[in-house]
């Protein structure tokens, strides 16, 4: 055995790769419940790939036989039920995983230098997991999969003179069709292993640069030498066994929650699998009450809260793919002297709070129907979106003064709360009461006040920092 | 050969070496950018895709005052609706509450740049698909106080964001649909039919 080892090693560094990947792969200490996203992420993408596959084998990308072949899986093969559910569960579950695994980058930082690639990297991850969902929700050819299509594909129409040529090109039609669906499972089957790629490189930069933690001390720049090590980092333990197993425990939890969803609740009361999806696609008519599934709804209210101006609806379109390209500059928006909140002042906690309320609020948005008070409680959280990237200078500064692309930031901050405030008094005709109006113009100043303005009249006193805290 | 005569041989082929490698870049480049081209190309719509679109023929002697019917025309919804009287004397009173009145953006046939947007003023032709993000609207011929309008005069609302449009096919100011609601090339048969997907010019 011991041979075999050696002659394998001398032709390809098994033993390298598992020594400074696992078992010499030192990771801090401190790690606590939000530390478990990243491994149960991987394996879900696992689980995805293995059910996809099987689903693949059964199921049939045409417009006249796919709903049939679905409810063939359904019905008549061995175990596809639980092959399928197990597929439309761990759809939504890798969302709430990763957006489980993003707020856990958020409260400690770790997507700060020198772990910026990290973040970006697991950013194109999280956008391709969008594409892989988006794409893989047409396969049922419901009504919800035709006219959910239907919409994202014309957000590429709205784009100015390519708009048109761009959504023929990606439909392959006029309308969405059958040579629409055909080309949209080929996608579907191709994307994940292009994930499964970005989740090594996404690997390879974290090993790099080392994992963050829960404090947002650099364990790498503390002292050295533990009982494992002279040289490795006195807070690190071995990945292996030390997290293989902490993560093993957290997957068999985790399972525990898929599988009960899975067995009891498939369909999540409309929120995994939504109820119009039940009947076959009709390109004559709309279902009643169309929404997106839960995890691209924020996005969804974004979209349409904003209104259509000189004659297109692309600010709409514009609007929805900022929110999302704010993620990617985040690193360079927090100037905040520590990584981690818990040793950000109380305005960067209210904040972030702000900002996970934003995010469920405008998911909340996303499934309702449309109304006038709805339409602007959209705006006003879209505003608050936006105000949470543009014054992260300000209020993570901490007395420090404000370079001068932060300035920058600030007045946009200033300018889209004014415009915001003229459309609702001026320029909205038929607009929402009095009341709603007053409401949302005090609070919108108020959450300008006091994230954008308050930190830098009344700088948060500096606390005295543990040196090893400071970058 | 000196040290000197070395160097000068060196430099003249790492030039030439140069100059080679960039011609081959340039052709590998231009090859894999004329590679693109079939491999891009085979995404468009084919031609069976594009020769589906004939003009469909529909009889409308049965439309009831008010009724709406919903024909497939190149895969899109196409409705035809019979409007009242009283729907057609109350649509110059909307022009206030709409962007474009008149119909001056290019969304129907010049023989429906007209207030009423049709050929027979009764008969509204438009294709069922919201100018925003493709949904396709609802009919809603009541009048008064609905839950998404408090003076609702009859018209479209669309769904999936909410834009909403007159019984001509008109878009309200304040919505996400930048411009009123296609109206498809159509002419009339006879009293009875009409056929859509066809001028009235062309035979």
């Amino acid at each position: 055995m011991k041979a075999l080892m050696q002659w394998v090693d001398a032709r390809f560094p098994v033993g390298n790769v598992v020594r400074e990947h696992i078992t010499e792969y030192y990771a801090p200490k401190n790690f606590n419940f939000w530390y478990f996203f990243g491994s149960l992420a991987t394996l879900v993408l696992m689980l995805q790939i293995v059910t996809g596959i099987l689903l693949a084998m059964n199921y049939k990308p045409d417009a006249e036989l796919a709903f049939a072949s679905v409810e063939y899986i359904m019905r008549d093969v061995w175990g596809g039920w639980f092959v399928r559910y197990m597929h439309s569960t761990g759809a939504s579950m890798f969302f709430v995983v990763i957006y489980l695994h993003m707020f856990r980058a958020l409260l400690y930082g770790s997507y700060r230098n020198p772990r910026e690639l990290i973040w970006i990297i697991g950013m194109v991850i999280y956008m391709a997991m969008m594409v892989t969902a988006f794409l893989g929700y047409l396969l049922p050819w419901g009504q919800m999969s035709y006219w959910g299509a239907q919409v994202i594909v014309n957000l590429f129409e709205t784009l100015p003179i390519i708009g048109g040529p761009l959504s023929e090109w990606i439909r392959g039609d006029y309308v969405i069709s059958d040579i629409t669906l055909n080309r949209f499972y080929a996608l579907h089957y191709l994307v994940p292993f292009i994930l499964a790629g970005l989740v090594f490189l996404h690997l390879v930069a974290l090993h790099k640069a080392g994992s963050n933690n829960p404090d947002g001390i650099e364990i790498k720049k503390g002292p050295k030498g533990n009982r494992w090590s002279e040289s490795a980092p006195k807070d690190g333990i071995p990945f292996h066994p030390y997290y293989t197993v902490k993560d093993l425990l957290g997957a068999v939890v985790f399972m525990a929650i898929f599988l009960a969803i899975v067995f009891f609740m498939p369909e999540m009361f409309g929120f995994f699998i939504e109820k119009p999806n039940f009947e076959p696609a009709n390109p004559l008519k709309t279902p009643e009450h169309i929404a997106p599934v839960w995890y691209f709804t924020p996005y969804y209210a974004i979209l349409r809260a904003i209104p259509s101006f000189a004659g297109t609806q692309v600010w709409g379109v514009l609007a929805m793919f900022i929110s999302i390209a704010l993620f990617f500059v985040l690193p360079w928006l927090d100037r905040s002297p520590v990584r981690s909140v818990r040793y950000k002042g109380p305005t960067t906690r209210l904040a972030l709070g702000l900002f996970v309320v934003t995010f469920l609020v405008l998911g909340w948005l996303g499934i309702q129907a449309p109304t006038t008070n709805l339409t602007i409680m959209s705006q006003f959280f879209t505003l608050l979106y936006m105000l949470f990237f543009l014054l992260f200078p300000c209020f993570s500064s901490a007395g420090q003064p404000l370079p001068l692309f932060a300035k920058g930031l600030l007045a946009i901050s200033v300018l889209s709360v004014l415009a915001t405030i003229v459309y609702w008094w001026f320029l909205w005709s038929g607009g929402p009461s009095f009341t709603h109006k007053i409401s949302y113009t005090v609070l919108s100043v108020l959450v300008l006040f006091m994230l954008g303005i308050k930190p830098l009249i009344m700088p948060e006193p500096a606390k005295p920092l543990p040196e090893r805290l400071t970058q | 050969m000196t040290d000197e005569d070395v160097e000068m041989t060196q430099e003249n082929v790492s030039s030439k070496r140069r100059l080679l490698t960039i011609a081959t870049a340039g052709f590998g480049l231009a090859g894999a950018t004329g590679l693109a081209v079939p491999f891009a190309g085979s995404l468009l719509p084919s031609e069976r895709a594009k020769a589906a679109g004939a003009p469909v023929e529909v009889d409308i002697s049965k439309l009831e005052p008010g009724q709406q019917v919903t024909v497939e025309w190149r895969g899109k919804p196409v409705w035809i609706i019979q409007r009242t009287p009283e729907v057609l004397e109350q649509l110059p009173g909307m022009v206030d509450r709409l962007i474009d009145p008149d119909s001056n953006s290019n969304q129907q046939p010049e023989y429906a740049q007209n207030p009423t947007r049709s050929i027979r003023e009764d008969i509204l032709v438009l294709v069922g698909i919201c100018t925003h993000l493709g949904c396709s609207p609802q009919y809603h011929p009541e009048i008064g106080s609905v839950t998404f309008d408090d003076d609702w005069r009859g018209g479209f609302l669309c769904v999936c964001h909410g834009s909403k449009f007159d019984l001509a096919g008109r878009v309200y100011a304040g919505v996400p649909a930048p411009t009123n609601l296609e109206v498809p090339p159509h002419r009339y048969l006879d009293d009875g039919r009409i056929l859509i997907g066809s001028d009235q010019g062309a035979a």
